[in-house]
């Protein structure tokens, strides 16, 4: 099967930050014969290269699938990466110290795609409801005395947030579920201001206001 | 570079996310388009004839651009040689907008910006780190900002 191999090597090789750096024993797959790799892990590609400086890896293990678990073997500090798929490979590796072992065993178990795509939705799904909440308790809101005629703006509140310059924004291109599609349409003028900073700040004194209020009732 | 095909055999028969039967063309000069079945799974784009069981290639879509061509098309390239593409001629403009929409998401870069966005607003929101409820809040993958090793 053709793979874009060119593509794959510069994905391991350039300045992209790892998840997982180090050197580990892997056991050959024929000889038993354990040969030391400096390994990358990058996303769901764990790549291994013949010496830290090596230009091109030797190989790529795709963690799709997999299961890592502990194993013993005639190295210390060996663990083991295996496939559900009939007649597929068990790769084992051993680490140079206990600290590294629980490091990458724990950092390859959650190296799927499958495993990163789960979190996400779940986090989708909480700030979704988060957000749902807010809208409900601003429909329910009367006593508050901050509160004012803003109810419709308050649904861009979020939009307002995602711009924040102080964290990065959702990924161009489209936004995961939800959040894109919520807060469409713009807030009304600020008053007496166009600068962002003060646009945050009017907004946010509500915010917080009614953070407050939803973190008290929901009692986190 | 060493792979394995069986690893990638069985990944191309997993459910997915997309597939549809599109004109592909690969980038080599010359290169006519074919039929071929498309398959997402993950972030690796499968493509095979379309009467065989076994893909005869895949794509890794981490580092590439999806771009809008003419009408109906869309192309696949990587960011180390952008002008080298992987064409794709769908039957409608709605089934090309699709599949480039599919294929942004797909990267699993994109994933993790999406997460780190997430647990950011969802912190703002509640003071609470969301991730510290699955023992995963200091993982590398998940932090804002620069991770070196």
């Amino acid at each position: 099967m053709k793979l874009n191999e060119r593509s794959l090597v510069c994905y391991a090789t350039c300045d992209s930050p790892a998840d997982n750096a180090g050197f580990l024993s892997k056991k050959g797959e024929r000889n038993t014969a354990y040969h030391r790799r400096w390994f990358v892990l990058k996303g769901n590609m764990l790549f291994y290269f013949e010496e830290r400086e090596s230009r091109e890896p030797v190989g790529v293990i795709i963690l799709e699938g997999c299961t890592v678990e502990l194993c013993e073997a005639a190295e210390e500090f060996a663990f083991a990466i295996k496939f559900d798929c009939a007649k597929a490979r068990t790769y084992v590796l051993a680490a140079e110290s206990q600290a590294a072992m629980e490091s990458w065993v724990k950092s390859l178990s959650r190296a799927s795609f499958d495993y990163m795509r789960l979190v996400v939705k779940e986090l989708e799904k909480q700030l979704e409801e988060m957000q749902r909440g807010l809208a409900g308790s601003r429909s329910v809101q009367r006593r508050s005395p901050i509160y004012r005629k803003t109810k419709p703006a308050l649904c861009n509140g979020c939009a307002v947030w995602n711009n924040a310059p102080c964290v990065d924004t959702l990924p161009a291109g489209d936004g995961p579920g939800g959040l894109a599609d919520s807060g469409s349409g713009k807030p009304p003028v600020c008053p007496g201001t166009v600068c962002f900073s003060k646009l945050h700040d009017w907004y946010g004194r509500e915010i917080t206001e009614l953070r407050r209020e939803w973190q008290e009732s929901h009692k986190l | 570079m060493r792979y394995s095909e069986r690893e990638l055999l069985s990944l191309s028969r997993q459910p997915a996310e997309k597939a549809a039967e599109i004109l592909m063309r690969a980038p080599k000069k010359g290169s006519v388009l074919k039929k071929r079945l498309v398959k997402l799974v993950v972030n690796f784009l499968f493509y095979f004839r379309t009467d065989e069981a076994e893909p005869i290639g895949a794509l890794l879509l981490e580092h590439c651009k999806i771009n809008k061509e003419e009408e109906n098309v869309f192309s696949i390239s990587f960011i180390e040689e952008p002008d080298r593409k992987y064409s794709f001629e769908c039957d409608t403009e709605a089934q090309c907008q699709e599949w480039i929409e599919a294929l942004r998401r797909a990267s699993y870069e994109f994933m993790r910006r999406s997460l780190i966005f997430y647990r950011n607003e969802i912190q703002k929101m509640t003071g609470k780190d969301p991730l510290e409820q699955y023992g995963i809040s200091e993982e590398a993958r998940f932090q804002l900002g620069t991770r070196k090793l």
